[in-house]
């Protein structure tokens, strides 16, 4: 059986997609991916989405989407799709060794967290090292940890732990952090956060038995290389988009971000649309994300009838 | 039907660490996003490994202990218990497959 449109994706962008190319008659299929709901589920509040005056949470927010994508036909999938062929007509998808054909697909596979890589970084990985403030500050209670980044999502998170850890260090390779004025305000503002300027994390040190225990610093000016004593590495150091599935089937650019005609969400491949953040890096909003996953359902039927 | 037993830090060592047959352990708590999408997956694997595999999770919030004494860092974890110490672990909220590999490759090392 050929689907009419295959969703890869389940963030604001994909669930959006669903919801409208359910309400279109064209039975979608979602692949929900390793991170159903997106990046959302690993925030806390969202106080910037509108209809929700008193904010709502993230996971929250994404099960609405889910549930209303649901209701008109939508059939999602916690599955990851590990393939693609997109050259000739019908498409083809692969979930593991499953094969589905469908007429097009929307990619909303969105971005995930950026890493240094660093070999450390990933042995140590949920074992002292995290992209998730929100799961894992928890388990910091009266500890000290760094977080490396200088953006808004460095600030915000670094005030999150906050609530949980007794000292937050922030090391940022510049001597001026990127994140909006009101969020250094607020970083200035807090006791238990302060700020290591110019300098790059080049190990970390620990085992995944101990957890972290320090860091290795280089400073960017001088050069030199010193440990810093923590007890866990937060990393907000920014994104990288989910492309790697349809690398070199797809123009990108040089980051990786699928390139969309502009005012619409065409791929340089007829029949292949993109919608949310995996082809944004200027907004990176839930909203931005609903709208242009909303804006790939219409693309996708205007398509299909033509 | 709820296939997954509630383990807590007075019964861990009872039901986990003396059970005769592999232990799957899901650490897990109520404000975790990603927990919330491992929670059901967790919960079919009990039903579909029943008798071959014990199942249960430990709220962390409740049972700092537990949490401690296995090192937890960052959750969902997942451990797998045979003959009372760990034998494999997953961090994160990952696909199915990927826990149902691991519990296999415990059970084939028998």
């Amino acid at each position: 059986m050929i689907s009419k449109v295959i969703i890869i994706g389940s963030g604001p962008a994909g669930l959006t997609a669903a919801l409208y190319a359910g309400r279109a008659n064209l039975n979608p299929i979602v692949f929900e991916g390793d991170q159903p709901g997106g990046q959302l589920t690993i925030t806390t509040d969202v106080e910037n989405y509108p209809g929700f005056p008193e904010g709502v949470l993230g996971p929250e927010l994404m099960d609405l989407f889910r549930k209303q994508a649901v209701r008109f036909g939508a059939e999602c999938y916690f599955k990851y799709v590990s393939k693609v062929e997109i050259h000739e007509k019908p498409f083809k998808v692969w979930v593991g060794d499953k094969q589905y054909e469908t007429d097009t697909i929307i990619i909303s596979t969105g971005a995930s967290a950026r890493l240094l890589g660093l070999e450390s970084e990933n042995k140590l990985m949920g074992h002292g090292v995290s992209t998730c403030a929100t799961c894992d500050g928890f388990f910091y209670k009266e500890k000290h940890v760094i977080i490396v980044g200088g953006g808004d999502s460095a600030m915000e998170e670094a005030i999150f732990l906050t609530k949980f850890a007794k000292r937050v260090s922030v090391i940022h390779r510049r001597d001026e952090l990127r994140a909006s004025k009101i969020m250094q305000e607020r970083v200035f503002n807090n006791p238990k956060i302060d700020i290591v300027w110019n300098a790059v994390m080049v190990d970390i040190e620990g085992t995944q038995v101990d957890g972290v225990k320090a860091v290795i610093l280089r400073d960017t000016l001088s050069l030199e290389t010193r440990k810093f004593a923590c007890d866990g590495v937060f990393l907000a150091i920014g994104h990288n988009p989910n492309t790697s599935v349809f690398r070199g089937m797809l123009e990108m650019d040089k980051q990786g971000y699928i390139i969309i005609k502009n005012g619409s969400t065409k791929t340089s491949v007829e029949g292949v649309f993109a919608a949310g953040d995996v082809a944004d890096h200027v907004y990176r909003q839930a909203i931005t994300a609903a709208g242009s996953g909303c804006m790939a359902a219409i693309d996708v039927e205007h398509y299909l009838q033509s | 039907m709820k296939n997954t037993i509630e383990f807590n830090d007075s019964n861990f060592d009872k039901e986990v660490i003396e059970s005769d047959i592999p232990v799957l352990v899901d650490f897990w708590a109520e404000w975790c996003g990603p927990c919330k999408i491992i929670g059901p997956v967790v919960e079919e694997i009990a039903g579909e490994y029943s008798g071959k595999v014990k199942v249960g999770k430990v709220d962390v919030d409740h049972n700092p202990n537990t949490a401690m004494k296995f090192g937890i860092r960052s959750i969902p974890s997942l451990l797998v218990f045979d003959r009372g110490s760990v034998a494999e672990q997953v961090v994160g909220a990952v696909p199915k497959k990927n826990i149902t590999d691991v519990l296999d490759r415990v059970l084939n090392s028998k």
